[in-house]
């Protein structure tokens, strides 16, 4: 597979596997109001994935949307690892939506002037909606991490985690130099130093302290995948695979 | 392969969490929102929302009363902040209906206008 391609299904299933997991939330989110709220946002990553598999369909020659989402192994998708963790609180699922929003903005402002023409219409487009959802994580964190010795504590030990696995939000395609050298992108090194600085300052200033970058969530660009991304798979794919060919 | 891990199947409940009770009416304060549908228009009222403080309560507005159509502007209101009339003073407002008068559908000028219009461009 060429290696923009490898890059854009990173994207991609990226928004999807994080839009499915923040999507298990609707119905039981702590407050009604949040509950549409994540709803709402987790179907905006999911239209994201969309626009990203139908651009790898028309652009690029690859099946179209359907058959790219719901009939992979869990080998060949190319999500960060921390998007498909099983979310155990809602702690959790608040504090991985603050630190991946925040990359995304940065990712998808950078892509805004990529050389792929379709790709940059794209991250223009999505801008609005990330603009809310990086504002719903900041002041949720803030909230959090400002509010009962208890949510402090559970947002520092929720951040150790998803730390855990930061490494892995930047994992290079091959010969990814060419790429940027092409203008298709500004490359992973120059997105992880940005979103650090980010970070770090906004944990700072909440009074919490940055873990160090681990590395449980390499490798999912080469087909590793942690046990949780298979069960929730299948249950994306139920009802896809009831009648694969069904037209809808 | 892992049964379900989606929370609404797998319910999940931290480890040590006490049970907390709740007591009646033991729930955020509310706040009142309005929406502007465009740049120099009024804010108008469209519902109401649960938030323990403003911030929160604007991100929450958001999504309840602007994710559909347009909007450029909201603001929001703690609830008792709002000064309003007492329920059985209603009867204050009550000829107001009876002063036609006083109504601009009352005055008749539409033919004085168009004689007017019509003396300027001959």
């Amino acid at each position: 597979m060429d290696n923009l391609k490898t890059l854009i299904y990173k994207l991609a299933d990226s928004q999807m596997i994080i839009g499915h997991r923040n999507s298990e939330w609707t119905g039981i989110a702590p407050i009604l109001e949040e509950d549409i709220a994540f709803a709402s946002m987790a179907q905006d990553k999911i239209g994201h994935a969309l626009a990203l598999y139908t651009l790898l369909h028309e652009n690029m020659g690859e099946e179209d949307p359907d058959t790219i989402a719901f009939s992979r192994k869990a080998s060949e998708w190319k999500n960060v690892i921390l998007a498909e963790l099983y979310t155990k609180d809602y702690g959790f699922a608040l504090i991985r939506h603050f630190l991946f929003d925040q990359l995304e903005a940065i990712r998808f402002e950078s892509l805004k002037t990529s050389t792929m023409e379709p790709l940059a219409q794209l991250a223009k487009k999505f801008s609005s909606e990330i603009k809310y959802h990086t504002m719903h994580g900041d002041i949720w964190f803030k909230n959090l991490a400002n509010g009962s010795q208890e949510s402090k504590a559970r947002v520092q030990t929720a951040l150790n985690e998803c730390f855990e696995y930061a490494n892995g939000l930047f994992e290079k395609v091959e010969d990814e130099q060419t790429l940027i050298n092409q203008g298709l992108y500004i490359g992973e090194e120059a997105l992880k130093n940005q979103w650090l600085n980010k970070i770090t300052s906004l944990v700072e200033e909440a009074g919490l302290t940055v873990a160090s970058m681990g590395d449980k969530g390499n490798g999912s660009l080469t087909g590793t995948h942690t046990e949780d991304l298979q069960p929730m798979l299948s249950e994306m794919t139920e009802v896809y695979n009831v009648e694969p060919n069904a037209q809808w | 392969m892992k049964s379900s891990l989606d929370p609404r199947v797998k319910r999940v409940v931290p480890e040590n969490q006490e049970t907390i009770a709740f007591k009646a009416n033991d729930h955020f304060t509310t706040y009142q929102v309005f929406t502007q549908k465009k740049t120099g228009a009024q804010h108008e009222h469209v519902g109401i929302v649960h938030a323990p403080n403003k911030e929160m309560a604007m991100l929450f507005a958001k999504e309840q009363y602007a994710r559909r159509g347009k909007v450029v502007g909201l603001w929001i209101v703690r609830t008792d902040h709002i000064f309003s009339t007492k329920h059985e003073d209603m009867d204050m407002f009550a000829s107001a209906p009876e002063k036609k008068f006083r109504d601009p559908a009352g005055f008749m000028v539409k033919d004085k206008i168009k004689a007017f219009k019509e003396n300027r461009n001959g």
